[in-house]
């Protein structure tokens, strides 16, 4: 993937450019908004994260609303130390896809990118959705793997769901909380890790192979065992 | 600087004298009363006189016309004959009549001679005439008899003009009297509203000296002037509470971050100087990494509390069912209870209006579901129940763990503050403050009590009407 990030704190621009180059990313930077723009509008990426607060007069917010003015559609992470409820508002607003908070850790960023990536590729109207032999049917609600039909509470489903769109990517425990019970805080106990551990008891555990796969220090990732 | 003569002094305080706002209001009132005495004035002055005059008029009137009538019916004898009978009679001592042949001679009347000017017919005039030698002032109208003769009738105005006079002295002493009056209400505004306003402006710069502990004196009268004084006063509490909150979390970072990063930095310098694998060194790391982590945490918990207690977040309300959301929380946890062998005993009423912000509702109950959750032995009941009760909502969490002992319940919503039982356990000492800020936010409240065992964690919102 191509990936543009306009940072201008030369450590954190260092350490993202290093971490996304690592898994497997091609990485341009700028480290002003001026340039950040000129690059954002006149090359194609795949992602764009952004800065709020940015040297050279234009800011982060600036330059996504002119973007967005031409009708550029690239999907934006914004990666702020502003980290109010109405900043993020103000972010999401302004046209962007997801939004960080600085200190951040570099997996979440990484997890975050990718997943809208994915988003921005594949979002038509799937019916049907399948990773190995695991099968979802969107419309009658149902799931099976193999021959196996697999009962889920509504809970579990929609948990799978995400799991599912987002296959082959690491998708973190706050993903997860924003993503399926639309939680925008972390709760000190680990809610997530039970639920999945109760869909692993229905999804994996009859089985031969395990789909659902615990990454460390960062969240979890559903996979077929041959990719 | 130096040039500032006496005139230009004079003049500034004149200046200053009319930019103070009580001089203006004073100012404004004295005007306003004044116009409407002296409108009151003139009216009672044109009202009074105007009807005297008509009077009189209608007095002549009526008079000429019955002699007019005599001179119809009985010709000029009659005529004559009833005017000598009205000035013999003397029933109107002020009645004026001349009856004056086409030859210009008199006939009868009682006025000397005909009055200088009075020229033409059925016109009112006010002339000066004289009367047996004695001159005075009269109404007059003449009126055109057959062959040439013309009739006269008037009355005799002296007395009304001296009423006039007496009248005129007595409007305008009441006048001046009136505008001595409204001088004095104006000044007694001024020092009533400076007087007032002084307070005010007493408290505020005492404030801005820095002794945020002063208040507006409130009269107790109930008037508008207390009823700004206690706004105040209520404004002056809020935001004297904020900044305690302000000084808590600056005392409050001071001490209990220090020993988190200390900690990592313990962690990292011994790791640098000791660590001899690159295991070793990976395992400091990692750790140094967490704790910077649950500092972050922590600081974000401040931040949030802040920001609520701020109220900044109002403009996330919205009139919502707390049903679905508490449905949802419980069945988050349900697993997690389950987890750890606890029974999660819920109840939740429908439907449960409130005028709340949804995602701190839920932070708030999730942090109490924490707790709960944390303190709590495998194998007891955790109690989640949420009910309308006297109009308001309701939310109860209780569990049977070793609860918050009765004199730290208080202290127990202060940030970083942490019971007996919870110095063992993770936890920064924030989770209940936020609880507090988001009850104390969505005007309700928070009661920490005993559940014999356990703590029993009630918050209640106002339930919503339209």
């Amino acid at each position: 993937m191509r990936i543009l990030v306009v940072e201008d704190d030369k450590d954190v621009a260092g350490f993202v450019l290093k971490g996304l180059r690592e898994a497997g990313h091609t990485v341009e930077h700028a480290d002003n908004g001026r340039d950040g723009l000129f690059l954002s509008a006149s090359e194609n990426f795949d992602a764009i994260i952004l800065d709020r607060m940015l040297p050279g007069g234009i800011d982060g917010l600036r330059l996504l609303e002119t973007l967005r003015g031409q009708d550029n559609t690239t999907p934006v992470l914004f990666l702020s130390a502003l980290g109010q409820v109405d900043d993020r508002v103000k972010g999401l607003k302004a046209g962007g896809d997801d939004y960080l908070t600085k200190p951040f850790a570099f997996a979440e960023l990484l997890a975050r990118v990718e997943a809208l990536t994915r988003r921005g590729k594949s979002d038509g109207p799937a019916t049907r959705l399948l990773v190995g032999d695991l099968e979802m049917d969107l419309l009658s609600r149902s799931v099976r793997r193999g021959a196996q039909k697999i009962d889920l509470q509504p809970r579990e489903f929609r948990l799978l769901e995400y799991l599912m769109r987002h296959a082959g990517q690491v998708v973190t425990r706050t993903m997860l909380l924003e993503g399926v019970w639309d939680y925008h805080f972390d709760p000190q106990t680990n809610v997530i890790d039970v639920h999945i551990s109760r869909l692993r008891q229905k999804v994996d555990k009859p089985f031969d192979t395990s789909l659902l796969h615990t990454v460390r220090n960062a969240g979890y990732m559903l996979r077929a065992e041959d990719i | 600087m130096a040039r500032t003569g006496p005139a230009s002094a004079s003049a500034r305080r004149r200046r200053a004298l009319f930019r103070s706002a009580g001089v203006r209001f004073a100012l404004v009132y004295a005007v306003v009363f004044g116009l409407s005495a002296f409108v009151l004035a003139v009216a009672l002055w044109y009202s009074t006189l105007g009807l005297l005059q008509h009077q009189v008029q209608n007095a002549i009137h009526n008079d000429a016309q019955t002699l007019l009538e005599h001179q119809e019916i009985g010709g000029l004898p009659s005529l004559e004959e009833a005017v000598q009978d009205r000035l013999t009679s003397s029933s109107d001592e002020d009645g004026i009549y001349l009856l004056m042949s086409a030859t210009g001679q008199i006939l009868t009347g009682n006025l000397d001679h005909w009055p200088a000017g009075l020229t033409r017919d059925n016109v009112w005039y006010e002339l000066p005439v004289t009367r047996r030698g004695v001159s005075s002032v009269a109404l007059l109208n003449v009126q055109q008899l057959p062959g040439g003769m013309k009739l006269l009738v008037g009355r005799d105005m002296q007395a009304r003009l001296e009423l006039r006079d007496v009248l005129r002295a007595g409007l305008i002493w009441a006048l001046s009297l009136m505008i001595a009056l409204g001088v004095m209400g104006a000044l007694l505004i001024r020092s009533l509203f400076r007087r007032t306003i002084k307070d005010i402006s007493a408290t505020t710069s005492a404030i801005a000296r820095g002794d945020i502990s002063r208040r507006v004196p409130v009269s107790g009268v109930g008037d508008e002037f207390d009823e700004l004084a206690v706004t105040i006063n209520e404004m002056l509490d809020r935001i004297a509470r904020l900044m305690d909150g302000v000084r808590q979390v600056s005392n409050a970072i001071a001490h209990d971050l220090r020993t988190p990063v200390t900690r990592a930095r313990a962690r990292l310098e011994d790791a640098a100087l000791h660590a001899s694998t690159k295991d070793e060194m990976q395992a400091a790391i990692d750790r140094a990494t967490l704790d910077l982590d649950g500092i972050v945490a922590v600081f974000e918990a401040l931040l949030r509390i802040s920001e609520i207690e701020v109220g900044s977040r109002r403009a996330a309300f919205a009139c919502i069912d707390l049903t679905p959301v508490l449905t949802d929380m419980d069945e988050l946890y349900r697993a997690v209870a389950e987890e750890k062998q606890i029974v999660l005993h819920t109840e939740i009423e429908t439907p449960l209006p409130v005028w709340a912000d949804r995602d701190l509702i839920q932070q708030a109950v999730v942090n109490l579901l924490d707790n709960s959750l944390k303190f709590s032995e495998s194998l007891t009941v955790i109690s989640f129940t949420a009910k309308v009760v006297d109009g308001m909502v309701q939310i109860v969490v209780a569990d049977r763990g070793p609860g918050i002992a009765e004199q730290d319940r208080l202290r127990a919503t202060e940030r970083f503050f942490r019971g007996e039982a919870a110095r063992s356990t993770q936890g920064s000492g924030l989770g209940l403050a936020l609880v507090l800020a988001v009850a104390q936010l969505h005007n309700g409240t928070l009661h920490l009590q005993d559940n014999h065992p356990g703590l029993r964690a009630v918050i209640t919102i106002p339930v919503y009407k339209d």
